[in-house]
Formats: C-alpha cells, sequence, structure tokens
C-alpha cells in the first residue's frame, strides 16, 4: 500500500467497446505495492488497450481504473509517480536523445531535468544523446523510453513489450534493467509475449483471452493448481495404465509421445511405484515434468482449460 | 516549477526550430516580397489594376500593400496551415501523443500551447513578410509618401505606420485561418490533409464570393475580410470593414477553435 493506502492499480469492471468489439471484457485487476505483474495474452486480447486506459489515454465505456486512489481519465495528477510507455515508446524523431527526454523532463516538471544524466546512464545511452533520434535502432529507443519512464521516478512503471525487436543481449540488458528496478521497490507491470521472460521476472500475472481474464494471481499458485503432471516408462505399459487408473490419487491418466502421463501428488506418486512393481510392471522412467508458465499460458489462451472454482487448473497439456 | 501552457509553448516553437516546414513557410514570407520588387524593378511598373499598383514606382510603401492584397489569395493561408495544419496531426504521425500525455500536463494546456504556437507562427510570418517587403521597397522606390486611398498624399513616417497597422488588421483573418487549421489537425489526424484542407477551405470561400447570385454574402466570407485593413488608408479611417471583420472572423475562427479543443480533449489516443 501507498502512502495515502491505495494500491497501486485497482482496475474494476473495465470494458472497452469499439463499435460491436468488446475489446476490453469486464476486467478486475488489483496489482500491490512491490508487485512485479505480468499482463500476458495473445495479439488482439485487449492487453495494449487495458494499458491505455490505465495510463488515461483512453476513456473506458465502463468500468473504472484507479492509480493510487486516483482516476487517470479525471486528471494527469492521477499518473503522479507514474510511468511508463504502451507499445513502442515513441519520440521526436527531429530532436536529439537529450532534447527529447529534456522536454519529457519539461513536461513533467519538479526537478525532473536534474535527472537527465542520470537516466540516460542507468539506461547506457550517455554517448549517443546527442543523436537524432531517427537515427536510433529500435533497441536504443526501447531504452530511451525507459530513461523517459525514470525522469519521473515512478512508483509504478508500466511496459508494454519492453523487449520486443531487441537482440539477446538487449533482452537480457533490459531483463536485468527491469529486475534492478523491481528490487529497488518499484512496482512494475510488464505486458510480454516473452514468457519465460515474464515467469522469471514476474511473481503475479494476469492472462487475458478475448478481452476476458481467464486467470489472475501468484504465477506459482497457477502452477500449483495445474497440478503435478508425470511421465511414466514400464516394461509392460498396458498394464501400467490400468494400475494408474486404478490407484487413488492418480488422474488425468494418458498416453503422450509413447510415454503414460498422469497428474498425481507425491505420496500417490510412491504408492503407485510400489504397486507398479507388485504388478511386475518394472519402471524404466518416472519422473515429474515441469509445467512452464508458456504451458499454462497456451492452455487457457488456446485450449480448454479454465480455473475451476476449486483453485484447480482442469484441461493442462503440457 | 509546475509545468503549464508556456512550458508547451516554450518547446513548440523550439520542435519549429527544427522542422524543414518552418523554414519553408518562413523562407516563402520572406522570398515573394523580394521576388515580387525583382519583377516590379524590370518592368517599370507595378500591377496597376489592383489598389496602389500603380504607386510602387513611387514609394516603396506600397509594396507590402500589394503583398497583403496577393498574398491574400494563397500564399498566407497556405503559410499559416503548414504549421497550424500540422502541429497536433504530426504528433499522430510520430506516435507521440501518448508520450506527452502520460507526462504531467492536461490536455487542455497542451491544447492551449499549440494553439498559441499555431498562431505565433502565423502572426511571425505576416510580419516577416511585411518588413521584408518594406525594405525591398524602399530599396528600390525610396522611403517616400503614399497616396491613400482617398487619393489624399500621406507621409513616409505615417504611412509606414499604417503599413503595420494593416498588417496588424491582416491578422484577424489569419487568426482565423489557424483555426481551422488547428480543427482540420485534430480532426484528420493527417498533416498533409489538413494543411491541404485548410488551404482548399480558403479557396473555397472565395469561389463563393465570386458566383453569381451569391455577391449579398460577400460581406460575410472569410476571404473578404483580408481586405479590411483598406479602411486604415482611407481619410478618414473607415473602420466599419474592420470592425466586421473582427466579428465575421470570431464566427469562423471560435466554433472551430472550441470544436478542435473539444474533438483532442475527449479522443482516445488509441495509435499515436
Amino acid at each position: 500500500m501507498s502512502a495515502h493506502g491505495a494500491v497501486p492499480i485497482e482496475v474494476r469492471g473495465l470494458v472497452k467497446q469499439y463499435g460491436q468489439l468488446r475489446a476490453v471484457d469486464g476486467v478486475d485487476i488489483t496489482i500491490n505495492e512491490g508487485d512485479v505483474y505480468g499482463y500476458l495474452g495473445p495479439n488482439g486480447a485487449g492487453k495494449t488497450t487495458s494499458l491505455r486506459m490505465m495510463l488515461g489515454l483512453i476513456t473506458p465505456t465502463a468500468g473504472s481504473v484507479r492509480l493510487f486512489g486516483r482516476n487517470p481519465i479525471e486528471t494527469v495528477r492521477a499518473l503522479e509517480g507514474v510511468a511508463g510507455f504502451v507499445e513502442a515508446p515513441t519520440f521526436y524523431p527531429y530532436l536529439s536523445g537529450r532534447k527529447n527526454l529534456e522536454l519529457m523532463a519539461a513536461y513533467d516538471g519538479g526537478g525532473a531535468g536534474g535527472r537527465i544524466d542520470e537516466a540516460l546512464e542507468t539506461v547506457e545511452l550517455a554517448d549517443r544523446a546527442k543523436d537524432r533520434v531517427g537515427g536510433y535502432s529500435h533497441g536504443m529507443r526501447q531504452r530511451l523510453g525507459i530513461a523517459g519512464a525514470l525522469l519521473r521516478q515512478p512508483k509504478l512503471l508500466l511496459l508494454d513489450e519492453p523487449a520486443t525487436g531487441l537482440d539477446p543481449a538487449g533482452m537480457r540488458d533490459m531483463r536485468l534493467l527491469i529486475r534492478r528496478l523491481a528490487d529497488e521497490g518499484m512496482t512494475v507491470v510488464l505486458s510480454s509475449h516473452l514468457l519465460a521472460e515474464v515467469e522469471e521476472l514476474c511473481n503475479r500475472v494476469a492472462i487475458v483471452r478475448s478481452g476476458r481474464i481467464v486467470y489472475e494471481g501468484l504465477i506459482a499458485e497457477l502452477k500449483r493448481s495445474a497440478g503435478a503432471v508425470y511421465r511414466l516408462a514400464t516394461t509392460d505399459d498396458e498394464r501400467a495404465i490400468a494400475i494408474c487408473r486404478a490407484q487413488p490419487g492418480i488422474s488425468e491418466v494418458r498416453i503422450e509421445h509413447e510415454h503414460i502421463c498422469f497428474t498425481a501428488d507425491e505420496p500417490a506418486v510412491a504408492e503407485l511405484s510400489q504397486a507398479l512393481v507388485e504388478a511386475g510392471a518394472l519402471i524404466h522412467a518416472l519422473a515429474p515434468q515441469t509445467v512452464t508458465l508458456e504451458d499454462l499460458f497456451f492452455s487457457l489462451t488456446e485450449g480448454t482449460a479454465a480455473v475451476a472454482p476449486d483453485g484447480r487448473l482442469a484441461g493442462i497439456a503440457p | 516549477m509546475n509545468p503549464g501552457v508556456l512550458t508547451v509553448y516554450r518547446w513548440e516553437l523550439r520542435k519549429l526550430r527544427y522542422q524543414k516546414r518552418t523554414y519553408l513557410g518562413l523562407g516563402a514570407a520572406v522570398l515573394v516580397p523580394i521576388l515580387f520588387v525583382i519583377a516590379t524593378h524590370f518592368r517599370h511598373h507595378g500591377p496597376d489594376d489592383v489598389p496602389f499598383g500603380s504607386y510602387v514606382s513611387r514609394s516603396g510603401l506600397a509594396i507590402p500593400l500589394i503583398i497583403l492584397l496577393f498574398g491574400a489569395v494563397w500564399m498566407f493561408p497556405l503559410i499559416t496551415a503548414l504549421v497550424s495544419g500540422d502541429i497536433f496531426a504530426s504528433e499522430d504521425h510520430n506516435g507521440t501523443l501518448k508520450t506527452i500525455l502520460t507526462r504531467s500536463l492536461e490536455r487542455w494546456q497542451i491544447f492551449a500551447g499549440k494553439a498559441l504556437t499555431a498562431a505565433t507562427y502565423g502572426i511571425v510570418a505576416i510580419f516577416i513578410s511585411g518588413t521584408v517587403a518594406v525594405i525591398a521597397g524602399c530599396l528600390q522606390s525610396g522611403f517616400n509618401p503614399l497616396q491613400s486611398l482617398s487619393g489624399t498624399t500621406v507621409s513616409a513616417p505615417k504611412a509606414l505606420g499604417l503599413v503595420y497597422s494593416s498588417l496588424f488588421v491582416y491578422l484577424i483573418p489569419i487568426l482565423s485561418i489557424v483555426c481551422i487549421g488547428l480543427l482540420l489537425s485534430v480532426v484528420t489526424r493527417n498533416s498533409a490533409a489538413a494543411v491541404v484542407g485548410t488551404l482548399m477551405f480558403s479557396l473555397l470561400i472565395q469561389l463563393i464570393g465570386i458566383l453569381p447570385g451569391l455577391t449579398g454574402l460577400q460581406p460575410y466570407l472569410l476571404s473578404t475580410q483580408f481586405n479590411a485593413w483598406q479602411g486604415l488608408l482611407r481619410t478618414p479611417i473607415d473602420w466599419a470593414p474592420i470592425v466586421r471583420a473582427a466579428w465575421v472572423c470570431a464566427l469562423y475562427g471560435v466554433p472551430a477553435l472550441i470544436a478542435a479543443c473539444l474533438v483532442f480533449l475527449r479522443r482516445d489516443v488509441a495509435g499515436g
């Protein structure tokens, strides 16, 4: 919670309708101080539209956005302590990087101009600051976008695809920078297609599909809800399948890539291994499979998976 | 220091310094009077069919007045539209609206700063053009007394004062053109469409004035107000066209400005 007692972002029933298209459909999100929050979804899911509404660039058709308790549609003062960019950060191509930052600092006020050098150093653009932005590479513009955000000394940073178009080194640098900012206590909202990056950086996620949130919460909780999936190979798979299906605590038994797969918790697996040996189906391999955020993402956005009322995720196919 | 309208105004002026179109318009404002003086020098006389046309070889102070007459057709509306039609549309083109709207300025402050900048550019273009015309005209024909439209002779210093007063009166329709350019810039979100649209609007209004059966409309056309300054060059001064220009131009400009502001305040920034 902030000094004012309000959370960095509170979104309730957010809707954006364009004619017949409902781009954002009843989104509810609460982002707490210190969260590194992943906002995920396929293209056209409504992520950027939601972020634009959070920044006051688009007026919602219905619902509300509160940034530290204030409505960004009503007043730009709601953006105090908030910075970031949606889609690619944009600049005046005929001005230098430094001049662009000077303009942003002037529009920020409050001593932001004194932080330009520091921001340029942070994003390692100090040596190119006098060059016109028109000649910058995509990665340099992304970094200048971060510098522009840092001028505001934000408590909340919203970044939309910050690593898009960067080379591997640039992506690594961007990841390290976000990690560092988060470690310094900044609340970060990260919209990204790079699910491994989100998994590494974020503690909580919202996954959106067709404008609706299909999961919102801790990544660890999401993984837990998927249950532990195991892969099994034996000397007699037919008999092993029958034993698995009969064994308490074992569910979703199926064949995948010539292996038996099932969902179970650890005690049930121990009992299963004993039952298999006793039945003469000797074990070649029995190993837990790691469910990645990517598996969960695709299951939730493309498959039929859904979070059940009991919190368990049904229909996961890792 | 908290940012405000003046912050936007200063930065918009600074941005103009870095853009080619700024110099294209101002360059035309400088070059046209010079080229006109050169042309009259070789012809040894001016255009006889317009007010002050026959005086160009007798007084250099006639030159800026003739430039005002000819410039009303398309030159000054175009120069004005180069910035007023571009100032919002270029933000859409560069995608920079979201950059400036997510800082610490309210939308109305950004709108006001930009509108002031566009007006400033129009004003500067008129005064630069007028001053260049005065200098070039006086170099060619001398700083001599001028004959008013009533046939009286006006001393050179007084005529110079009347020339600059005329430039001020000329700003009334120019500011209306600025407002129309701003509206088209906000609505079309396309620089070329807004600049050409503003010029076309200006030309269409002039065409309406020459259509048979519509001559009764002439006093209320924007194009007619470009001639209001001629009231200053009569003895005694005829204020009627100047007063009419003030309210007629307000009827064109103020609704356009209000509409531009409302559209800008309410628009969704879904692209730039």
